[in-house]
């Protein structure tokens, strides 16, 4: 039944790099764990192996049928992923204020994560079906902003506004690269600002401004978000050229990192690995996003390609973001770093969006 | 290019997809400089920063707002105390180092060590508290040997005062540190292990305005711990000062009136609800719960019968006895049951059904109208008023009166009290009302209980013409820079469902009680001023169980509980007055000489005169 071709287009050079990268966030994680306060936590090690394991399995599902049917069933994918937000929303498990989670039995899962996929592969089948050359118009951007405008608000109401933000920066993305026409570019550019001056000036009270202006520069809050950045630099900067060694990072150590094995694991592996650890790292993300661009690229598929750079969008957009987040570059939110950062739901996205990744790198000789 | 316009092929996307590599590689190239920043160009300095963990956090923490009275007399504020932190991981070898200090300061080694024992992980790297307040004394010696007493820390916390001891205890309360319990709960979510917070009274309810917001620096400490600059500071914000509708001079009086009594007293302004006076008694030092209460002196607090922690005035449900007969007078009158000229014959007693309920005058009052009825407190008139009522239509009325619910005050442990009804009976007991508890209910005897406090916000409602306010014991709140946080104005809880005439009909009778030739309390009449009032006498315990005791019946937890209530001028009141005495046997010899001089103290006084010698009120006076 397996057609052999399968065997020949299948894309090794991808796989190698995810398990590279795998490796790289599984020993970063082992360090961030082991130096945990008051006790080693091994068993959030064990549970990211496991979490690895079903993302694997995940992945190989993905390679069982074809991308082209996610085309045809794009809505069923779309409306199960509202449907699981709509019922975190009433039934889900509230943790630390925000209700994201949706329980089965032993694991728990976020629907937010999978909302992130739902809406690439609608835009994706919309934009292909669409996609002119010409650009898009505000008359034919009406849909696909309603498309990203119902999870978008879903996960703002949890509220979780990294996420939310993720599914808008990854649809404007999309959408930019499908090509926007010039004056409605430039009409939804001007009219941001003439909205965003007006309410800046008038409708936003002081104390609203202030934490505006500190969730962008987190200085301005020396005791919150602003200390967790200080310590996070401090721990990348002393990593220096080679770094403190496997575990033996003093920052990490002591916690003066905040969520050491979540967001700030990039400092983790800046400390112990210095600049030549750091450094390799960020070039390995560059080799998989180049990776995944050429995938979309070699598929002849407007869905396939649309749908290809929708995901690398959302792995290098989470890269970027984290990084800059804790180098002290970007507003401190809760973006998770994909394969290195600790957290079941965001590693099952990963991976699946890896398993898209093969799929239509490996059929792609089907439309040649 | 037409073709194009119209589908798009693999060249357009490899055209679009170079400018998104090349939107990456900018990125990537923007990461990899900043990387170089920070490790390689700002890497040494880092390394020497991360040496000693040398960015710490330091709080500042904020005063906890002040509470004046109604006129500006201070009566809560703070006073330096001087706190020992230790610093673990400064202070290696510990032992040694706890060893010097014990010695210095004359401090109970044990004492200290016990504090650090189960210090580990991330709290082994901040300051650990070792004793709070150690005193001047102490404090000189520390700071002197400073240079022997590595990783030892002098910090200075404002500790809460209680200017006058015991003033006012149960109403402002008192602090401690924060509970695991508390520390889950919403409103303390800026707060954390170890903080100070307002644990009962008006400390407690008040405890949003009066904690404030807890500043912070981020400090670059050296080697030793210590600091060698402030990278960065948040000032913290000053708590808010409260002002209280107390009036101390009352206040302070109200206490004095109830010296060696178990009881308690209310006194409002009828006009507005505000608490001018809130007493009970036996009191305690709220300054003995900020320096650290003794076993001894604790276990004296709890073991007392008179029970010393709790708020009588809010928290003691007594029967009413005879002041309910306000109540009943005013219900059959509305109700039309009674008018104000219908004679009932007292005999001294009333035959009911196959029992004789007795008139607390054994002779009898004779024939009775209701004015004489309220005056000499006669208990065969109010049966038969209360027998035509029906329990139902009563309980109606003390509803309405805000019997039964509690009023609102800004305190916890708020009582309900209990108003009695058939549905009630049924679903506590599960057997039906027998007509004969409606008499007993009738003259304040029966199921019935209220608190002090209802009383007298009933009382103020009589007095004013019927508007029942919440009561309310805060006047305004103001931040440290003057500027109204809030400022409090009366609230009309409801209004009593009676007509004018009916109302005026009652005051007339109380006003007979106190002024009247035969009243039951002309022992509260006053020179200068008229005062209407309502005596009441309730019994603990049923005769039966004071005759089957092996004590007599004039053991003092036999006695009956003496009610007084009252407000006046009559014609323009300005005070509205409950006033219980435990086990003060008569409502007319214990308990209206209390309200009479509490009247007499407001009636009398310069409004705004200070209350205290001057001296003790200053802030900081430690």
């Amino acid at each position: 039944m397996v057609d052999r071709r399968y065997l020949t287009y299948f894309d090794w050079g991808l796989l190698a790099l995810t398990f590279l990268l795998a490796t790289i966030g599984l020993i970063t994680l082992y360090s961030a764990v082991m130096a945990g306060v008051p006790t080693p936590q091994e068993a959030l090690f064990t549970k990211q192996l496991i979490w690895y394991g079903i993302g694997l399995a995940a992945m190989m599902i993905c390679l069982l049928f074809s991308y082209k049917l996610m085309e045809r069933y794009a809505w069923v994918i779309y409306g199960g992923s509202i449907l699981l937000l709509v019922w975190a929303m009433f039934f889900g498990r509230t943790i630390a204020g925000s209700r994201r989670w949706i329980v089965l039995g032993p694991v728990s899962l976020q629907p937010s994560e999978l909302a992130k996929i739902a809406v690439i592969i609608i835009l994706a089948r919309y934009y292909a079906k669409y996609v002119s050359g010409r650009g898009f118009t505000l008359r034919s951007l009406q849909v696909p902003v309603i498309m990203t405008l119902v999870p978008f608000l879903l996960i703002v109401r949890q509220p979780d506004l990294g996420t939310a933000g993720l599914i808008g920066l990854i649809a404007a993305s999309m959408t930019l690269f499908v090509k926007i026409e010039k004056r409605t570019l430039s009409f939804i550019v001007g009219s941001g600002i003439a909205m965003a001056l007006p309410m800046w000036f008038f409708f936003l009270k002081e104390y609203q401004r202030q934490r505006v202006l500190t969730f962008i520069n987190p200085d301005r809050d020396p005791l919150g978000a602003g200390y967790h950045i200080i310590q996070s630099k401090i721990a990348i900067g002393s990593g220096f050229l080679t770094g403190k060694g496997f575990l033996e990072g003093t920052q990490n150590a002591l916690s003066f990192l905040p969520e050491q094995h979540t967001d700030f694991i990039f400092s983790v592996l800046a400390e112990e690995w210095g600049f030549m650890g750091a450094a390799l790292l960020i070039f390995v993300f560059l080799v998989f996003i180049f990776w995944a661009l050429n995938i979309a690229y070699s598929c002849r598929d407007p869905f396939g390609t649309i749908l290809a750079v929708g995901i690398t969008a959302m792995i290098a957009w989470q890269a970027v973001i984290n990084m800059g987040m804790v180098m002290g570059l970007m507003p401190v939110v809760g973006v998770p770093l994909p394969f290195i950062s600790y957290g079941g739901s965001s590693l099952l996205t990963t991976m699946i969006c890896v398993g898209i990744l093969l799929n239509i790198s490996m059929r792609r000789f089907m439309i040649e | 290019m037409s073709k194009y316009l119209k589908t798009v092929d693999s060249e357009w996307f490899r055209q679009r997809l170079i400018v998104v590599m090349m939107c990456v590689s900018m990125a990537a190239l923007v990461l990899m400089t900043r990387l170089i920043y920070l490790q390689i160009i700002k890497g040494q300095e880092y390394r020497r920063m991360s040496l000693n963990n040398s960015i710490r956090l330091q709080s500042i923490d904020a005063p906890r707002g002040v509470i004046f009275d109604r006129h500006g007399n201070l009566l809560v504020d703070n006073r330096p105390s001087f706190d020992l932190y230790i610093s673990l991981k400064d202070a290696r070898p510990v032992d040694e180092t706890l060893g010097r200090l014990a010695m210095h300061a004359s401090l109970a080694e044990e004492e200290l060590t016990e504090r650090i024992a189960g210090v580990r992980g991330a709290a082994y790297y901040r300051p650990q508290l070792l004793k709070r307040d150690i005193g001047r004394n102490a404090l000189a010696v520390v700071a002197s040997h400073g240079y022997d007493l590595p990783g030892i820390d002098l910090q200075i916390q404002q500790l809460r005062n209680y200017i006058h001891s015991g003033l006012a205890a149960h109403l402002l309360g008192y602090i401690g540190e924060i509970n695991s319990k508390e520390l889950q709960q919403d409103i303390y979510a800026d707060s954390r292990a170890g903080d100070l917070v307002g644990k009962f009274g008006v400390e407690k309810s008040l405890e949003p305005y009066l904690r404030g917001e807890r500043g912070g620096r981020q400090v670059e400490v050296n080697a030793n711990g210590q600091v060698v600059r402030v990278l960065q500071t948040v000032p913290a914000r000053n708590g808010y000062n409260v002002y209280l509708t107390i009036d101390s001079r009352l206040q302070q009086r109200a206490e004095e009136l109830l010296q060696d009594k178990a009881g308690a007293v209310v006194a409002l302004d009828p006009n507005s609800g505000e608490v001018l006076a809130l007493a009970s008694s036996p009191a305690f030092d709220q300054n003995d719960f900020i320096t650290g209460l003794s076993t001894e002196k604790w276990r004296a607090l709890i073991e007392n019968p008179d029970r010393p922690l709790n708020n009588k005035a809010i928290q003691g449900e007594y029967p009413p006895a005879s002041t309910y007969k306000i109540l009943n007078a005013l219900a059959g009158l509305q109700e039309g049951v009674i008018n104000e000229n219908d004679i009932i014959f007292c005999p001294g007693y009333y035959r009911f059904g196959n029992r004789s309920y007795r008139c607390w005058r054994r002779g009898g009052h004779g024939a009775v109208d209701l004015n004489r009825a309220l005056a000499e407190s006669c208990d065969v008139y109010f049966y038969q008023v209360g027998e035509r009522l029906g329990i139902d239509r009563l309980a109606w009325y003390a509803k309405a009166a805000g019997l039964g619910s509690r009023t609102g005050i800004e305190l916890d442990h708020e009582g309900k009290g209990l108003v009695p009804t058939a549905a009630w009976k049924k679903k506590r007991f599960g057997v039906p009302w027998q007509p004969g508890e409606t008499l007993s209910v009738a003259i304040g005897q029966g199921f019935n209980l209220v608190t002090p406090l209802q009383m007298a916000v009933f009382t103020a409602a009589v007095a004013n013409g019927g508007v029942r306010y919440r009561p309310t014991l805060v006047k305004r709140v103001v931040s440290g820079y003057g500027e109204e946080i809030l400022v409090n104005t009366p609230r009309v809880a409801g209004r009593l469902p009676v007509s004018p005439a009916t109302l005026a009909l009652v005051q007339k009778g109380l006003w007979e009680v106190v002024q009247g030739e035969r009243g039951t309390a002309r022992i509260a009449r006053l020179k200068g001023t008229h005062i209407s009032g309502k005596t009441g006498t309730a019994q603990v315990v049923n005769r039966e169980t004071i005759e089957e005791s092996e004590e007599g019946a004039t053991t003092r937890k036999y006695l009956d509980h003496a009610w007084f209530v009252a407000y006046a001028p009559s014609e323009n009141p300005q005070l509205a007055i409950a006033v219980i005495i435990e086990h003060g046997e008569h409502g007319s010899s214990a308990a209206a000489p209390v309200a009479r001089e509490l009247i007499k103290t407001y009636l009398e006084g310069a409004p705004s005169a200070p209350v205290v010698a001057a001296g003790a009120g200053e802030p900081g006076n430690g």
